[in-house]
């Protein structure tokens, strides 16, 4: 309603520039770096699936992205620890 | 001996055939030898934007293929002496050409020309890689969408991997009036995200549709807004500095009430 009045009064509601460019920006740093959002899951479920014989993760709260400066892309990961597995020491020596 | 310049855009309809035309018009009337060459094969349009799509006669696949001599293909424009089109096959494929054909044919263009402007056909397959394969420099065409803006980084890597390192950016049909309201990206923008030299910016014109109807480029018409950016851009090539053009939209009385009636 305020939009359509806001059209008839010639007004601009925000500013799509905005989104264009965020669009671009987030579209760019995947292209650049030439992986896909599903090369990203697998990436994800392959981490997860590491991490797992060593520590209990939280799986909803983990978060994988790349980051990117003019310099270079980096892979950021942000995992939630639920625990520390206690069997660990022995995992790692029997494997 | 000349400079080979190949535009390209990724995207499709940015306009790479038109900037082609008034760029080498441009310089065509600045008193070099130009040539066009269309590589876009199979889908050729840079004879109808110079309005010579009645003169053909050869074409490049002839070229490359022996059919005729190179001299036999060019044809002269209407208006400058100076300035030759190579026009593409229309009914062959992009595979007719390889790109030791084309860096070949480019290399013998430059001996005879000073500019051999080379319009890239749009994508990245087998076409793309013709079109860059005899060139020393590039420009990438793009407008103010994501879409085109998107393309170009793609192209602008594939540029430098082909060791075209440097191209240069022309971003076209920006709408100064939508800038201004925040509804389209700005060019600095768009230079930010692509991290290249800008070469020139060319507003949205509805002149480039009447002059394209009529087959003259936009840069012989005075009034053409449009034409006045490319023949800036031109001044570039050469080497010139010359500023960018004014494109603030004044917000008189009198715009604001020729809106309001729908007169622009």
């Amino acid at each position: 309603m305020w939009e359509l009045l806001f059209r008839v009064l010639g007004k601009h509601t925000p500013n799509s520039r905005i989104h264009a460019k965020e669009r671009l920006r987030l579209v760019l740093v995947h292209d650049r770096a030439s992986i896909s959002p599903y090369l990203m899951n697998r990436l994800k479920e392959d981490l997860i699936r590491v991490i797992s014989n060593y520590m209990i993760i939280d799986e909803e709260g983990m978060e994988v992205h790349l980051d990117q400066d003019e310099q270079e892309v980096a892979l950021i990961a942000s995992i939630p620890i639920k625990k520390i597995r206690r069997d660990y020491m022995e995992r790692a020596q029997t494997s | 001996m000349g400079e080979t310049i190949v535009v390209t855009s990724g995207k499709g309809g940015v306009g790479k055939t038109t900037t082609t035309a008034n760029l080498g018009t441009a310089l065509a009337f600045a008193g070099f030898k130009v040539v066009l060459v269309d590589t876009d094969i199979g889908l050729r349009n840079l004879d109808v934007v110079m309005g010579l799509e009645n003169r053909i006669v050869y074409d490049i696949v002839d070229v490359t293929s022996g059919n005729c001599r190179l001299k036999q293909a060019l044809i002269k424009d209407k208006r400058f002496d100076s300035l030759y089109l190579l026009p593409a096959a229309q009914t062959k494929d992009k595979t007719a050409v390889s790109p030791d054909e084309m860096e070949a044919l480019c290399e013998e263009l430059q001996d005879e020309f000073d500019y051999t402007l080379i319009d890239c056909p749009a994508g990245i397959e087998q076409g793309f890689y013709n079109a860059i394969a005899g060139a020393d420099k590039a420009i990438v065409v793009a407008t103010p969408e994501v879409s085109a803006v998107r393309d170009a980084d793609r192209i602008i890597g594939l540029l430098e991997s082909a060791d075209l390192r440097n191209p240069k950016l022309i971003v076209n049909r920006i709408r100064p009036r939508m800038v201004k309201q925040g509804d389209m990206m700005d060019i600095e923008d768009i230079v930010d995200i692509l991290a290249i030299d800008l070469l020139g910016v060319v507003p949205e014109d509805e002149k480039i549709i009447v002059s394209t109807n009529r087959g003259e480029p936009a840069v012989m018409d005075v009034v053409s807004q449009a034409g006045e950016a490319y023949r800036r851009i031109a001044q570039r090539i050469r080497g010139e500095e010359v500023p960018l053009m004014n494109l603030d939209v004044s917000n008189s009385i009198m715009n604001k009430l020729r809106r309001l009636v729908g007169m622009r």
